[in-house]
């Protein structure tokens, strides 16, 4: 090869580089055989504690969810985990119609016209949709409720710096009051805690301020629950990591930005359509395109280019495999765990939860759907406590929300056994009945 | 209720695969178990219908295998797109991910019961770091373009911290950038300056310090750039923005050709990204998840975005936040970055080693050069110097003789490869980028060229038969015109 090139060596093509900088050492180990790689790998892997390996309540925007054995089977094969951005469409037809139908069926569940290809996570599909609120909008302000998780408005607020965004955080009971001159208000739905906010107050408040409504939603939720496209959402963002996508400690996961049709114009990242080819027969393309940054450079809607397809590939192989009533039945098991969960633990001597009907929190949400708070005499020292026993419960609430107290989000799945939910009871009836203690 | 198609006469088209809708069918799943809804009042009940598919298991699994049998893929032959580095993807790294100490553990666990993952996290940070020659490295950025607006995002943090957010609003972006830089430092409510480029292909070093002036934020620079040439004057360039108190952001889309040939930090440059989807290996997904870790040097350090992963002196890892890194710009994502795709990466790179890094670009190196020669007696090389790790062709003349460069990359998909990239950098008429990797063996890289001269002898004989292709994919040419004119992007449930 070298001869066809002319030269006597690879160094001879590499003398445009500095000769003072060529061929560092940069002092890495040797490396490995297969067998050797792996076992390095089972022996880091084995000093995590997976969810599975005890009691498990953490979730919010991650939820451990089951995983059915032809999802990974089928989204994983070769064909779709080894190709590219379906530049070329005739040969990655298997993409673009695997992506359409992710598509149409996240749209069908959120009750919004356009879905689409996917974003990288849940948090950066809401800071997209700020964006494209003031795009649409043109304002420059950004009102986020209270209520919504902080690692979300967290990310907002990064992404807010690059075009200098006023990002207004707001209890639900403000929330009329900060919208004037906003592009948007953010809601979640079920909020942080669970709680189910009034959504369509929320975009009548939005409207009537000429803001468009933007809701933060998590599939399994819009199963059971009127889904935020018929409660009057402009904008609908979440994490599609529950239908079907390890929790793989918080990615690659799958960010859903959804939004009626009048501003498609506006979306960041792929969409596929459907068209024909020259036979006259059915096919699909990346669309729409001159929103995108290969064609629109500095005025694209976004950067984005790498996206999370495979995961929107899984969760519409999640969504066929569950059928409407699959998904139904597993939203329904969580409901109804957690809420015998919250009844359990608020019998408790000195425990109660929120969102709850007898202890509505400062934004008067009296119910909650399959996660909840617990708040005990140890506030979030009940979380060490936990570990101490081997559970692994919420994150803290302190610091990150306003308006509530310190407590632990309980977050329960179709997932969560009743072994599990017995283990939490007892040793939070055990921590609290303890003389509060100073803990970490 | 069943979901039909709105889109009129699409029912009556033939498919290569029906749609799961159009599978499905009412009542094939029994109702599950009912209560919850007691928990939930009438007033917050899903009341508009829920029309997903219903479907058997046999019927997914067989929609699914037909689909992915319609796909071109790395596992099914050479996929030579430039600037994507489509090299194959090992399978021990996707068995490393899926290990339940890795894929069944949720990010926010206390540190303690995730010491495996952070260490990875760590020695990772740390190889990266070695291999760019820089100091620091986060892991947070899900691809190239979203490690791009972290940095630029650092950028405008370090020029406010020296008083000079107000006045630098310009970012300079050479005229052969991926269209996700300017995109990127727009995304900054940053100005975008163009500078074109020369005869040898290299940043127009007098436009370069034209452009250059108090007022400018830094320099996006792909190194090699996207004609697969080493920048000559790299030092120069970046010295010319330094003087004018500037930052030079490296594009690492193409460090596939640098592993133990060059380190960006011994350059003059201040911070890159890697994707690992490209240089370290791991799989593209049909489209993402990548990952696109930010490597950089001490100065842009404090403005890294949390949380960190640190290792303590007592050999434990956490992540931080907090007041000690007060000038971080923020949280870019939820968590630490995309694990799994990370995991893959780390896989790999211990599997190379040292020297098995610096193979790597050598045999990426080599195998750009060798069908570059084999490729020059048909085919004009757009800026004619020696490439790195791919080049770029124009199809210029073949246009001339009445085929175009679509139509030479739809003649290849008949010859069984999947096409380079195509019209891309803007600057090269009718561009083929070819970037073959270090993973394609002699034979198919002569294979390859083979069907490259091949398709040139045709445009002299018969131009006009290219304009079929392909004939032999799934599809043939489709109608893009009318999918952005007349847009069906879902399938909508009907009455």
């Amino acid at each position: 090869m070298l001869a066809a090139i002319g030269v006597a060596s690879v160094d001879d093509l590499l003398t445009a580089i500095p000769a003072d900088a060529r061929r560092p050492a940069l002092g890495l180990p040797p490396g490995m055989s297969e067998a050797e790689v792996q076992a390095h790998l089972e022996e880091l892997a084995a000093r995590n504690r997976p969810a599975g390996a005890g009691p498990f309540f953490l979730g919010g925007p991650v939820q451990r969810r089951y995983i059915p054995a032809a999802v990974p089977v089928l989204a994983l094969r070769g064909e779709f985990l080894t190709a590219y951005t379906p530049y070329q469409p005739e040969v990655s037809q298997g993409t673009l119609q695997a992506v359409f139908e992710y598509q149409s069926l996240m749209a069908e569940l959120l009750a919004m016209d356009v879905v689409n290809s996917s974003m990288y996570e849940g948090s950066t599909a809401m800071a997209e949709a700020a964006f494209m609120a003031v795009r649409a909008a043109g304002r420059k302000k950004v009102v986020v409720a209270a209520d919504v998780f902080a690692q979300y408005r967290q990310t907002l607020a990064t992404y807010a710096r690059g075009p200098d965004l006023e990002v207004v955080t707001a209890p639900a009971s403000q929330l009329a009051a900060a919208a004037a001159g906003a592009a948007c208000v953010i809601v979640q739905y079920p909020n942080a805690f669970g709680g189910l906010i009034d959504v369509r107050g929320t975009a009548d408040l939005a409207h009537a301020a000429g803001a468009l409504c933007v809701v933060v939603t998590e599939p399994h939720a819009c199963a059971l629950l009127e889904p935020p496209g018929a409660l009057g959402a402009d904008i609908v963002v979440g994490e599609g990591q529950p239908l079907g996508i390890p929790i793989s400690f918080g990615g690659p996961h799958l960010g859903i930005i959804a939004c009626r049709e009048p501003l498609v114009r506006q979306l960041p990242g792929r969409i596929v359509g459907q068209t024909a080819d020259a036979n006259g027969t059915r096919g699909f393309v990346n669309t729409l395109q001159t929103r995108e940054q290969h064609i629109r450079r500095e005025k694209a809607t976004s950067n984005i280019c790498t996206n999370e397809a495979l995961a929107a590939i899984m969760a519409a192989t999640y969504l066929a495999l569950l059928g409407p009533e699959g998904l139904r039945a597993a939203a329904r098991v969580g409901v109804q765990r957690a809420h015998e969960l919250a009844r359990r633990l608020a019998a408790l001597p000195g425990c109660s939860v929120a969102p709850d009907t007898s202890t509505p929190m400062d934004w008067g949400i009296p119910h909650f759907f399959d996660r909840f708070l617990l708040l005990t005499p140890l506030g979030d020292g009940l979380r060490e406590a936990l570990l101490a026993e081997d559970i692994l419960a919420g994150e803290p609430t302190r610091g990150h929300y306003t308006h509530v107290a310190d407590g632990v989000l309980v977050q329960c799945t179709e997932m969560t056994t009743p072994a599990e939910m017995d283990a939490l009871v007892a040793a939070v009836q055990r921590i609290a009945s303890r003389e509060p203690v100073a803990t970490g | 209720m069943r979901i039909v198609p709105d889109v009129g006469a699409a029912t009556e088209m033939p498919a290569l695969e029906p749609l799961l809708v159009e599978l499905a069918r009412d009542g094939r799943h029994v109702r599950g178990g009912e209560g919850a809804e007691d928990h939930i009042p009438a007033s917050f009940r899903r009341t508009v219908p829920l029309a997903l598919p219903e479907l058997t298991e046999p019927q997914v699994v067989r929609h699914y295998t037909h689909l992915a049998q319609l796909n071109y893929s790395v596992d099914g032959g050479m996929y030579p797109l430039g600037s994507c580095t489509m090299k194959y993807n090992p399978k021990v790294n996707d068995r490393a991910a899926a290990l339940p100490g890795f894929a069944d553990i949720h990010p926010q666990q206390p540190d303690e019961t995730v010491q495996g993952a952070l260490a990875l996290l760590h020695e990772l940070q740390d190889i990266l770091a070695k291999v760019t020659g820089m100091d620091a490295v986060t892991l947070q950025p899900a691809a190239g373009a979203h490690a791009e607006f972290t940095a630029v995002l650092m950028f405008k943090a370090y020029h406010e911290s020296r008083g000079e957010g107000s006045t630098r609003r310009r970012v300079i972006v050479p005229d052969s950038a991926h269209g996700t830089n300017p995109a990127s430092a727009a995304m900054c409510g940053f100005d975008v300056t163009t500078v074109r480029s020369d005869a040898r292909g290299n940043i127009d070093l007098a436009s370069l310090k034209a452009a250059l002036g108090p007022d400018v934020v830094g320099l996006m620079l792909t190194n090699p750039n996207t004609l697969g040439l080493f920048e000559e004057r790299v030092r120069e360039v970046c010295a010319a923005v330094h003087d004018v108190g500037g930052l030079v952001y490296g594009d690492g889309a193409n460090m596939n050709a640098l592993l133990g040939v060059v380190r960006p930090g011994d350059l003059g440059l201040d911070c890159i990204h890697i994707n690992v989807h490209k240089t370290f290996s791991t799989p593209h997904g049909a489209g993402g998840p990548g990952a696109g870790p930010l490597c950089v040097k001490t100065p842009l350090e404090p403005f890294l975005p949390l949380h960190r992963v640190i290792r303590d002196a007592d050999g434990t890892y956490r992540r931080v936040a907090g007041a000690r890194f007060s000038q971080a710009v923020g949280r870019m994502r939820s968590f630490v970055g995309n694990f799994g795709v990370l995991v893959r990466a780390y896989t790999y790179m211990r599997t190379l080693g040292e020297e098995g890094m610096v193979e790597t670009s050598n045999d990426a190196i080599l195998a750009a050069n060798y069908l570059l020669a084999r490729l020059r007696a048909r085919y004009q090389v757009a800026y004619d110097r020696t490439p790195m790790h791919e080049f770029v062709l124009t199809a210029a003349p073949q246009k001339k003789k009445g085929a175009s460069a679509l139509d030479i990359a739809k003649a290849l998909i008949d010859e069984g490869f999947h096409p380079p990239s195509v019209y891309f950098p803007l600057i090269v008429p009718e561009a083929l980028m070819i970037e073959p990797t270090e993973t394609e063996p002699k034979e198919t890289l002569d294979a390859f060229a083979d069907a490259l001269l091949r398709i040139a002898e045709r445009v002299d004989s018969d131009p006009g038969s290219l304009h079929d292709a392909p004939v032999s994919a799934p599809l043939r040419r489709l109608d893009e015109v009318s999918a952005a004119r007349r847009p069906v992007l879902r399938w909508k449930p009907s009455l």
